[in-house]
């Protein structure tokens, strides 16, 4: 078995992490890259995976060097064997067509061409949800959505998935396809180990990977568009047909009261501080 | 929606090992190391997390298994101080007479040592996950084994949970394997149930029971940091050295039983045993008598000025001459350790984790020989033979002890003994007895400690007398002042089930559970942050007294499940209290 997670590094988006322009544009540059929170259900289900019938689990990604870091935390949340960055700047400002192009080319450059590849449940920033679909039919492979439970047979070649069916009322159905095949997990999807052995395993895993993951850079391979063989007027700002004409911010709730810094070691700041609040100090405001 | 394990078939192990104590660590190596495939499942957090001991480890020339010889480097990682020194105090007030007892320890004691379950059990079980794993087996922690798997008459298997209420008794049938909290149940050929003093396995086999408080003893006990240096200058020892000392005498308010300190590479372990019907009698807050202990003026010398309690802990300890089956099994099950009441009390010195390891050893040993035999069948009851043959079963069922009881045990014996002592005649007799040597030998004599009668004369009557007529005033004062049962219980971590309670009051009526207010470690009187509580509810326009419980800051020591009506369990995997030092 040979598995594929694709992951992506999105701004942190938690108070105090992320920052924003005075027009309320992302600061990119100031905003730290943490792995998409979404991925988690895609790298939990391989793992499963892994734990249940052994083989290789690589993660992948496109994005900037510095996603390497991601990758790292990847590794270590899900004990990868191998890392995958698509890195380059033609690649850069690439929609999710263009994206998925650069992903399925790279899926096809693995020496192993994987069983299964896990994509994420849609991305922190942009939010599409487009790209593991789209790469999957650039490689015109099945693609099964919502899995919440997921079942191998390798002798047959075949993944048979539970997947939410989202309607009026909640369905559950069971469907079957032939590998190699793309999966999205559903957010629902509860990874469970209830057997020892599956345990012993996640527990070997952890003790190998641990130090793995120290060095994660001597696992990492960067291939840019030459290595991928990839004309660069198909990829990248070049190569993709979305424009996002603007963005429109989130107004910030206007102000309705002024402030003023005081310093707490300035005494007579405080002071004016505590005439302010003893004026309000009956009740009213 | 859980995912699909798409097969009822069980998984299978030769052997299964419930507990990752001294016991279940005994019997995993030796199973490893012989070729067993064996999985050990632990409920910790991390092995020793929900552990409490004294404790000192012993290793005795007669036993046949040692745990530094299943575990080589034992001493070196897992273990605090050896004790090179050995002392017994008899206290009345604020007198004291001391017998230095290190001959009478080193006697039949290869070596010593000091241990917190952290860091021991810890350590113990890096090395068995290792031995176990090259078995294709392993060891797991925050796993919860909760009952037995049986196979019916026509080869059904099923889970069989004694407390289910089925029509059919949930006793019949083999048994197969084990069920779990957090894994689907697991088929063996052999189980060993290595899950301590409250074990759930020994009563679903209806090899043990929570009835009598007279069979049990509780311990509570603190650990209190100290740096090393100073427990050498204050002890007056070297890095190499520790000391053990024993309180006994009137400073417990009559309550039967003992107090001991031992010496860490950091810290003490300062604490009581107690007999539990005793304790019920008194009415005592057990945690009150661990005050009376800590700020004895005796104590001052040990612990400065400055008291720093890292842990409160406390759990029940078995009393191998009234609780430990003698037919330890039942089909594949074998029971180890304190989970069959393999818990020695050789008057006041304590062996429990000792006796632990070899009985976990004998067990895998029994297995083994069985096996190569074709009839694994008969692990049990070979393993019942080994315990006989290796004098384990004379250790922890004196026949001297049977024999002095009967004899000792009854109340006029007990008031005559009593009289006699604390007559003129009697403290003259104590007095020559110390000229002639005879209490030093006494107190050191493992022979007369297995004799020792389970009454206030030897606890309580004896020491004080002791000390009245030999002892001499303390000139130290003490200054330390123990945090309260609700700082200490502050102190702990707990990761709480909510709303899923490991015990279930049955009957809160005063007389069924009342004993637990005062005898929970964690409860006492007037207080209302512990587990148990007395209140008054009206009902019909009446007023009647109820006892309620809170099960978050329980201990887990097992005490409420023998002196008050409750349905008790352990928690979930992982939950409950978590033990830094143990
Ligand atoms: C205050 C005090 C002082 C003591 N002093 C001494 C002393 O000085 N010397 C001495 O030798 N002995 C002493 N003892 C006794 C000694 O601690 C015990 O006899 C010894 O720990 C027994 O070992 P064991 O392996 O049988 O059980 P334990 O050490 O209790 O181990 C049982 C293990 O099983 C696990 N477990 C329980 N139920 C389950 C389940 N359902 N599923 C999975 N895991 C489970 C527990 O978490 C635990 O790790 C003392 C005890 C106390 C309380
Ligand atoms: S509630 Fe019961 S088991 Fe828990 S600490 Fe109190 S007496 Fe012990």
């Amino acid at each position: 078995m040979h598995t594929v997670t694709l992951t992506k590094g999105v701004p942190d988006f938690r108070e105090g992490q992320v920052s924003f322009d005075e027009d309320g544009h992302l600061e990119r540059g100031n905003t730290p890259t943490v792995m998409n929170p979404n991925d988690k259900h895609a790298l939990r289900t391989a793992l499963q995976t892994k734990v249940r019938h052994g083989g290789r689990l690589s993660v992948m990604s496109m994005g900037p060097p510095g996603y390497g870091d991601v990758l790292g935390e990847a590794m270590e949340s899900v004990y990868a064997d191998e890392l995958y960055l698509l890195s380059d700047r033609e690649l850069a400002a690439s929609d999710t067509w263009a994206t998925a192009i650069t992903i399925a080319t790279g899926l096809q450059k693995l020496d192993e061409t994987p069983d299964l590849v896990f994509a994420g449940f849609k991305t922190a920033d942009g939010e599409t949800g487009h790209t593991g679909p789209q790469a999957c039919w650039c490689l015109d492979w099945p693609i099964i959505t919502h899995v919440i439970a997921l079942d191998v047979n390798e002798d047959e070649g075949t993944v048979r998935a539970k997947r939410l069916v989202e309607g009026d009322i909640e369905e559950i159905e069971t469907v079957k396809a032939p590998m190699p095949a793309f999966v999205v997990a559903d957010p629902e999807f509860e990874p469970t180990y209830r057997t020892a052995g599956d345990r012993l395993t996640l527990k070997d895993l952890r003790a190998e990977t641990r130090e793995r993951a120290k060095n994660h850079e001597e696992h990492l391979t960067t291939w840019d568009h030459a290595d991928l063989n990839l004309d660069p007027d198909y990829i990248g700002l070049d190569g993709s047909p979305t424009i996002v004409s603007s963005v429109d911010p989130i107004p910030k709730a206007p102000a309705e009261r002024e402030a003023t810094m005081v310093n707490p070691g300035d005494e007579d700041g405080m002071n004016e501080v505590f005439d302010a609040m003893a004026a309000h100090a009956g009740g009213e405001r | 929606m859980e995912a699909t394990t798409m097969t009822d078939e069980h998984e299978h192990y030769e052997a299964v090992v419930v507990g990752a104590g001294p016991g279940g660590a005994a019997a995993a190596a030796t199973l490893a190391r012989n070729g067993v495939e064996t999985v050990v499942l632990e409920r910790g957090v991390d092995a020793g997390s929900k552990n409490v001991t004294g404790g000192l480890i012993y290793a005795e020339e007669s036993a046949p298994y040692t745990i530094d010889g299943l575990l080589p480097g034992f001493r070196e990682h897992a273990s605090e101080r050896p004790v090179t020194d050995y002392y017994i105090h008899n206290i009345a007030g604020e007198r004291v007479k001391t017998f230095d007892i290190t001959r009478g320890h080193e006697r039949d004691t290869e070596w010593a040592d000091a241990v917190l379950r952290r860091k021991m059990d810890s350590w113990m079980a890096e090395r068995v996950h290792e031995l176990t794993r090259e078995t294709g087996g392993g060891l797991l922690t925050g796993v919860k084994v909760n009952g037995l798997l049986r196979e019916d008459s026509e080869g059904r298997v099923r889970p069989s949970d004694a407390s289910s209420g089925e029509q059919s008794d949930p006793r019949d049938g083999e048994i197969v394997g084990v069920t779990c909290e957090e894994l689907d149940p697991i088929e063996a050929d052999f189980i060993v149930a290595a899950d301590g003093v409250n074990s759930e396995l020994a009563r679903a086999a209806g090899l043990m029971d929570w009835e009598e408080p007279e069979e049990w003893f509780q311990g509570v006990k603190a650990v209190v940091d100290m740096p090393g240096d100073a427990i050498n200058e204050r002890f007056g020892i070297d890095d190499d050295e520790g000391e053990a000392h024993l309180f006994s005498g009137d400073l417990y308010d009559g309550v039967r039983g003992g107090g001991f300190l031992y010496t860490n590479e950091s810290s003490l372990c300062i604490g009581n045993v107690f007999h539990l019907d005793s304790i019920v009698a008194e009415e005592a807050e057990v945690q009150d008598l661990l005050d009376a202990l800590l700020t004895h003026p005796l104590l001052a010398q040990w612990l400065g000025e400055e008291y720093n309690e890292r842990e409160y802990s406390a759990k029940l300890v078995p009393d191998s001459k009234k609780a430990a089956n003698p037919s330890p099994h039942e089909g594949r099950l074998v029971l180890v350790g304190d989970a069959g009441g393999q818990m020695q009390a050789q008057g006041p010195i304590i062996k429990g984790m000792n006796h632990a390891v070899t009985a976990g050893a004998l067990a895998a040993e029994a297995f083994v020989e069985a096996r190569s035999r074709g009839k694994p069948n008969t692990a049990g009851e070979r393993y019942e033979q080994r315990l006989h043959d290796e004098g384990v079963m004379a250790k922890l069922r004196p026949m001297r002890y049977e024999i002095a009881s009967a004899a000792g045990e009854n109340d006029i014996t007990t008031n005559l003994a009593e009289r006699l002592l604390d007559s003129p005649l009697g403290r003259a007799g104590v007095r020559a007895a110390d000229t002639a040597g005879l209490l030093g030998q006494a107190y050191g004599s493992p022979y007369l400690a297995t004799m020792m009668p389970d009454t206030k004369t030897p606890y309580v009557t004896l020491p004080t007398i002791i000390a009245e007529e030999l002892g001499t005033r303390v000139a130290d004062d003490t200054t330390i002042e123990p945090p309260s049962l609700g700082e200490r219980i502050g102190e702990l971590t707990y990761d709480t089930d909510v709303g899923n309670p490991h015990i279930v009051l049955e009957d809160d009526s005063v007389e069924a559970s009342g004993a637990a207010v005062t005898a929970c470690p964690v409860s006492a009187e007037g207080f209302g942050g512990g587990c148990y509580r007395e209140e008054t509810v009206q009902s019909n326009g009446d007023e009647e007294r109820v006892v309620s419980l809170d099960t978050q800051p329980c201990v887990e020591c097992g005490t409420c499940a023998i002196v008050a009506d409750t349905q008790w369990e352990h928690p979930r995997g992982g939950k409950g209290v978590e033990f830094r030092e143990g």
